[in-house]
């Protein structure tokens, strides 16, 4: 299995959306994928399969798309992974891009292997770096990617099929505005609602508050040190003189206090903020996975044991329930007031 | 009902430690378990056997001591096991291991009759790929459903199972028809204790060993060499030093801690 490396240019972005609005990950991807463009030699494209998804043109062009590839189509409204998938490859198949990045979303990771396996091709989860091989001659795209939940990191490529394909953790990559020209790529996919085996009978937004973690450079996280549900409160305060957002373990999630889309770690969301705020966590290695590679680490614990001190780079012993609001307090009087809170 | 559930034997991931003297992982000791998010996959499959009868089949590719594995498969209530075992196999990853997975399931199907549903976890706990799954639902060309979290319908007669599932920021209930590959939560079901005897059964019961020579599996497809994606290197992620404890040297600890981070706050433009 091996397939002719010389036919396959550029790079490509797939724009993931909900409800008329891109997913930051992919205006991350598009930054990232600039800088390999780049190195390269080659363009940095977006392409999106949906109902109306030609509005997003503006928005793709001043993150850098030079080129946008597009199918619209009734039957792709909402995400099902099978006429996404046709769509899709009709695309990748007629145009042949030479790698494509995805968000490490659960649409991301539902979609890349399919479309992977159809393109016969190599596939690589939830990355995060990505570089170019300047030494091999085809200029492999080089994805390290961590394993056995964070302990151990590899580095894969694909030397002889393309597209190489990645998925990549979203709040890995900053996404930064680039404006450009951007052309448009229209494309017909026709696909009949009868012949798709499956139908959305029902959509429920569980957590009301959806939230990328990723977009913060400070999060205040707590665990079940902090007592009860009462005190996420504590946390919220502290984020809001910050200019940051809370999160929690997973035990707080498990306990039913807050919703799992606050949750930071192995199963939840990644998280690499310049202060990650650790009150009454243990640091098992499971959360540790998801906010290793913050920046600032500040552990709150009233066990001087507790392994998040070995990657706290300030400890704090105590009582979080106590101290989270002397912070707050301390804090609220010598910071600006409402900092800003988004990375981008 | 024929469910077909794939399962993964690895080593209990909570458990590995590093060795930062060696760079490798300390893997001595550490037990080796059926994939956290598979035994769900099982524990469903098993549920739909006992509302409308029929069989669960499970198979799995791995060393012969993935054997443990679906024994303890069997005695949650599996009736027919399979391990796919030759050297043949070794270092696949996941394009190669949906592709031994899948001719394993043609010899499954071939003894047992058609599959309806077939299931496996989210993703595995020591490659945490998630991309298996996708690939043998994409492979055996049927609907795919990942995340489910719970099964609300399902109705063989018509063909069909409505079953809910994980989205970014909540959920969303699919009918989807069968035969289709579901990949399962941990929210999909409480796991139970196995019935005694299940357990006998898991004892008696043997384990059907494929390999290259008794299935049409074609090794040219299969295996490190042939495996499309490769590894280049692998490395430890540098270890973060034990950093300081703060005292409250006569000061507020809160003051203590605002002037070590000062610097940042004010290159982030907070102060
Ligand atoms: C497959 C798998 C995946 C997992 N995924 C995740 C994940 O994504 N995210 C995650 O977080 N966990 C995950 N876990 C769970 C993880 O192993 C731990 O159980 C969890 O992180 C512990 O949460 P905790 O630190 O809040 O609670 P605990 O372990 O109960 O620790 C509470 C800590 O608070 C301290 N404490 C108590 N009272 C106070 C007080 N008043 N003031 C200050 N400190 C106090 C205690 O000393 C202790 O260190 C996973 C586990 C498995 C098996
Ligand atoms: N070697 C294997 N044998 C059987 N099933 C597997 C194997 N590898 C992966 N799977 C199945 O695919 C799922 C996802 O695995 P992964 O893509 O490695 O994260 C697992 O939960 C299993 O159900």
């Amino acid at each position: 299995m091996s397939h002719n490396i010389s036919e396959y240019k550029d790079v490509w972005v797939f724009v993931e959306h909900d409800r008329g609005k891109i997913e930051h990950v992919s205006l991350e991807l598009l930054t990232k994928g600039c800088q390999l463009a780049q190195d390269i030699g080659c363009n940095v494209c977006a392409f999106a399969v949906g109902d109306s998804v030609e509005a997003f043109s503006d928005k793709l062009s001043e993150y850098g798309a030079e080129k946008f590839y597009f199918i619209e189509n009734p039957a792709l409204r909402e995400y099902r992974t099978e006429p996404y998938r046709d769509s899709l490859l009709h695309l990748i198949e007629k145009y042949k891009p030479e790698i494509i990045l995805i968000g490490a979303t659960t649409l991301g990771r539902d979609i890349a292997g399919t479309l992977a396996t159809k393109l016969d091709t190599g596939l690589t989860a939830d990355t995060t770096a990505l570089d170019i091989d300047f030494e091999s001659e085809t200029k492999n795209l080089l994805m390290t990617r961590p394993t056995f939940g964070g302990n151990l990191m590899a580095v894969i490529y694909c030397p002889d099929t393309r597209p190489q394909m990645s998925t990549v953790r979203p709040g890995v990559f900053q996404a930064m505005k680039n404006p450009v020209n951007l052309e448009k790529i229209r494309e017909e996919f026709e696909l009949l609602e009868d012949k798709i085996p499956k139908k959305i009978l029902e959509k429920v937004e569980s957590d009301s508050d959806k939230i990328n973690l990723g977009f913060y450079d400070v999060i205040v996280a707590g665990g079940r040190g902090i007592g009860k549900k009462e005190n996420i409160k504590l946390l919220e305060d502290l984020a809001n003189v910050l200019g940051g957002t809370w999160a929690v373990s997973r035990k707080v999630v498990q306990m039913g206090w807050v919703p799992y889309s606050r949750q930071v770690g192995q199963t939840g969301q990644t998280v690499h903020p310049k202060i990650y705020i650790a009150a009454g966590i243990s640091g098992a290695i499971q959360h540790l996975a998801g906010m290793k590679s913050s920046e600032i680490i500040i552990a709150i614990n009233r066990d001087p044991q507790a392994p998040i001190f070995d990657v706290a780079t300030y400890g704090i012993v105590g009582d979080a329930v106590e101290i989270l609001p002397q912070l707050t307090q301390i804090f609220g009087k010598r910071l600006k007031v409402g900092g800003s809170n988004e990375k981008e | 009902m024929h469910s077909l559930v794939f399962i993964k034997q690895v080593p209990d991931a909570a458990q590995v430690r590093v060795d930062y003297h060696t760079g490798t992982l300390i893997r001595e000791g550490v037990p080796a378990i059926i994939n956290p998010y598979d035994t769900h996959a099982i524990e469903a499959a098993v549920q739909m056997k006992d509302k409308f009868g029929g069989i669960v089949s499970v198979l799995s590719m791995g060393p012969p001591m993935a054997e443990e594995a679906l024994r303890k498969a069997l005695s949650m209530g599996a009736d027919k096991a399979y391990l796919l075992c030759d050297k043949v196999f070794a270092g696949s990853d996941t394009w190669a291991t949906s592709y031994a997975l899948w001719a394993g399931a043609q010899k499954v199907i071939q003894e047992n009759g058609p599959v309806d549903i077939f299931w496996a976890g989210k993703q595995a706990i020591d490659g945490d790929t998630a991309q298996t799954g996708p690939g043998l639902a994409t492979r055996l060309d049927i609907p795919l459903v990942t995340c489910a979290i719970k099964i609300i319908e399902a109705n063989p007669e018509k063909g069909y199972i409505i079953v809910q599932r994980l989205i970014e920021g909540g959920s969303e209930t699919l009918q989807v028809s069968m035969p289709c590959m579901i990949t399962a939560e941990k929210e999909l079901n409480d796991l139970r204790f196995s019935p005694l005897p299940d357990l006998i059964k898991a004892v008696k019961s043997s384990v059907q060993l494929l390999n290259s020579t008794n299935t049409t599996i074609d090794p040219a497809q299969c295996g490190l060499k042939n495996s499309p994606t490769k590894v280049k290197r692998v490395f430890i992620p540098s270890k973060r030093e034990r950093g300081e404890i703060l005292e409250p040297s006569g000061k507020e600890i809160a003051d203590v801690l605002f002037e070590k981070i000062e610097p940042v706050l004010k290159q982030m433009g907070r102060v």
